[in-house]
């Protein structure tokens, strides 16, 4: 990065993750709203938190790739919890396709505390080290 | 970590290849083969590449000829043959479902890869065959104007088009080419959404009722069962005031309706819901039993549940009766005609001609092809023929059948193929 730049990688890779870990972890509420009340709408946010979670996702875990090729410290066990995180994700994503209860049902909800658990722990993870190391 | 990625790749293609359990059960006639359903992560999806005809003709059985009665229209749907000869064909593209997830992205696109790229016309076109040498030399725009015409009927000097929002009502002199006055809407129709737009038509064997089938707003209630009301029915409108009554419901989506002429009993083809697996639910034919409920979206084939309905309704579930004949999984059965006055004769004397759309979820094509059901007594007796085929060759699509119309008057039956924008004819050899 050079150095014009460098000041803002800290706060847009904290602004990107959390993205991931707020919406994959949205969508455990909604899921859970959804199987508790039939209305289907919930499933619908879910599906596009999932998506959202996606996206955002994918863009750190290719920063967190570039960190590894750089061989900083930590930086493969944020990405092998993002890889995951993403995978669960996109799994959900597909579950999250089908119509009506098996949108979610067990598996699907089962996928979305996965998924939002490895988001909140690739977090703790990334959050814990020195920053900028 | 490749590895790892590799692996869960693999995972979801594998299990979307678990869907491709086309195991070529035997699914046509009273009483079809069902398998376990079978849900898949990815719902395997096939679409037939469009190539067009390239000058070449679907295929008949032996002792019929083919030949392209009218070309270059806009998406044609369903026809009607009028008592002087006179063919109208309605053309045009409806729908204005919201995308509500992800996935409605994303299958519309897919979907659209298997679709002709011409924009549907809105419009009624007349066909006029005066020579009889089976091509229609006079071709004029009848209608124009209108909002995805899809179903048609006559009744006492009046034509009606059933629009996707509404029933219309034209007055008609015969032998007249072109219609300007505006009409008269005998009643609007339910239209919000229309995750299923097509609006099927059909007149009573006595003239006073006309039928409307009205499809479902959704595969199996994922857009929420408020917005299916009055919808997966057929209506009965009374032809003079509007009036209408559900005749039946649970029937996910009627495309064509037509009457038994020995019976007079009103029939319909019916589409039947996905993403089960490759060999369910298949869709049929049916006789519309007063006051039936066919199962939609709880149960189908009768009783069989549905699991993503939520809540379920086990009450009505009891209630529901089986269709009478069944046609295929996701054959996209959209065209519907008895043969009547003796059909063809022969084996073709009595039952009913079959448009199927043709399959794109299911990895083995299914349809694309007209077939006939025999009828004995007013009753579908044996298996179906192929009537015509041919509509796919090495695995692409050349057209896609949707109305189907037997006209006694010249012994022969229209194919209209809104892929490649033809009305096809098929008689016997003179």
């Amino acid at each position: 990065m050079t150095p014009r730049l460098a000041p803002m990688e800290a706060p847009l890779r904290a602004i990107l993750l959390a993205f991931p870990i707020a919406l994959f972890t949205t969508a455990v509420v909604t899921d859970l709203a959804y199987l508790g009340t039939a209305q289907i709408q919930w499933t619908n946010f879910s599906a596009w938190l999932i998506t959202g979670g996606l996206v955002f996702g994918g863009i750190v875990g290719l920063w967190a790739i570039i960190d590894v090729i750089r061989r900083r410290a930590g930086a493969l066990v944020y990405l092998l919890l993002l890889a995951a995180m993403w995978v669960f994700g996109l799994i959900n994503a597909f579950q999250h396709s089908r119509d009506g209860w098996s949108s979610v049902g067990a598996v699907g909800l089962i996928l979305s505390l996965l998924t939002a658990g490895l988001a909140l722990a690739a977090g703790w993870v990334r959050h814990s080290r020195p920053e900028g190391h | 970590m490749m590895r790892r990625l590799l692996c869960a790749s693999a995972l979801v293609l594998t299990l979307a290849a678990c869907g491709d359990g086309d195991r070529k059960l035997d699914q046509t006639g009273p009483t079809p083969t069902l398998p376990d359903q079978r849900q898949t992560l990815v719902p395997p999806m096939k679409i037939a590449t469009p190539v067009g005809w390239n000058g070449e003709k679907p295929t008949a059985p032996a002792g019929f000829t083919v030949t392209a009665f009218a070309g270059d229209l806009k998406i044609p749907r369903q026809m009607l043959v009028l008592p002087n000869g006179d063919v109208l064909v309605a053309e045009g593209s409806g729908g204005k479902a919201p995308k509500l997830r992800p996935k409605d992205l994303i299958a519309g696109v897919i979907k659209a890869k298997g679709k002709s790229k011409v924009k549907g016309g809105n419009r009624i076109t007349l066909l006029r065959d005066a020579n009889g040498d089976g091509v229609a030399e006079l071709k004029t725009t009848f209608i124009e104007n209108l909002d995805a015409p899809y179903g048609l009927a006559f009744v006492d000097g009046s034509i009606y088009v059933a629009e996707q929002g509404g029933l219309r009502r034209f007055p008609y002199a015969e032998g007249q080419t072109k219609i300007t006055d505006p009409g008269w809407t005998v009643t609007p129709l339910p239209s919000e959404v229309n995750h299923h737009w097509t609006k099927a038509l059909a007149a009573s064997a006595d003239g006073t009722k006309l039928y409307v089938g009205i499809g479902s707003n959704s595969n199996v209630g994922e857009r929420g069962m408020a917005i299916e009301q009055d919808r997966a029915v057929v209506w009965e409108v009374d032809r003079l005031t509007g009036a209408h009554r559900t005749l039946a419901s649970g029937i996910r989506n009627p495309t064509a309706l037509a009457i038994e002429p020995r019976t007079g009993q009103l029939w319909s083809v019916v589409n039947e819901r996905d993403e089960l697996g490759a060999e369910l639910v298949p869709d049929y034919l049916t006789s519309v039993r007063d006051g039936a409920f066919y199962g939609w979206p709880y149960s189908y084939w009768g009783k069989t549940v549905d699991p993503r309905v939520r809540p379920q309704n086990p009450d009505l579930v009891k209630t529901a009766i089986a269709p009478d004949y069944a046609l295929g999984s996701h054959v996209a059965a959209l065209g519907l005609s008895f043969a009547v006055d003796g059909g063809f004769g022969g084996s073709f004397a009595e039952g009913a001609f079959v448009g199927q759309h043709g399959s794109w979820n299911r990895k083995q094509l299914a349809g694309y092809k007209v077939v006939w059901i025999p009828f004995v007594g007013g009753r579908p007796a044996g298996q179906p023929v192929d009537f015509l085929s041919g509509f796919i060759k090495d695995g692409k699509a050349r057209g896609r059948p949707v109305g189907v119309v037997f006209d006694p008057r010249s012994r022969s039956v229209l194919v209209a193929d809104d892929l490649s924008n033809t009305v096809w004819r098929v008689a016997p050899v003179r």
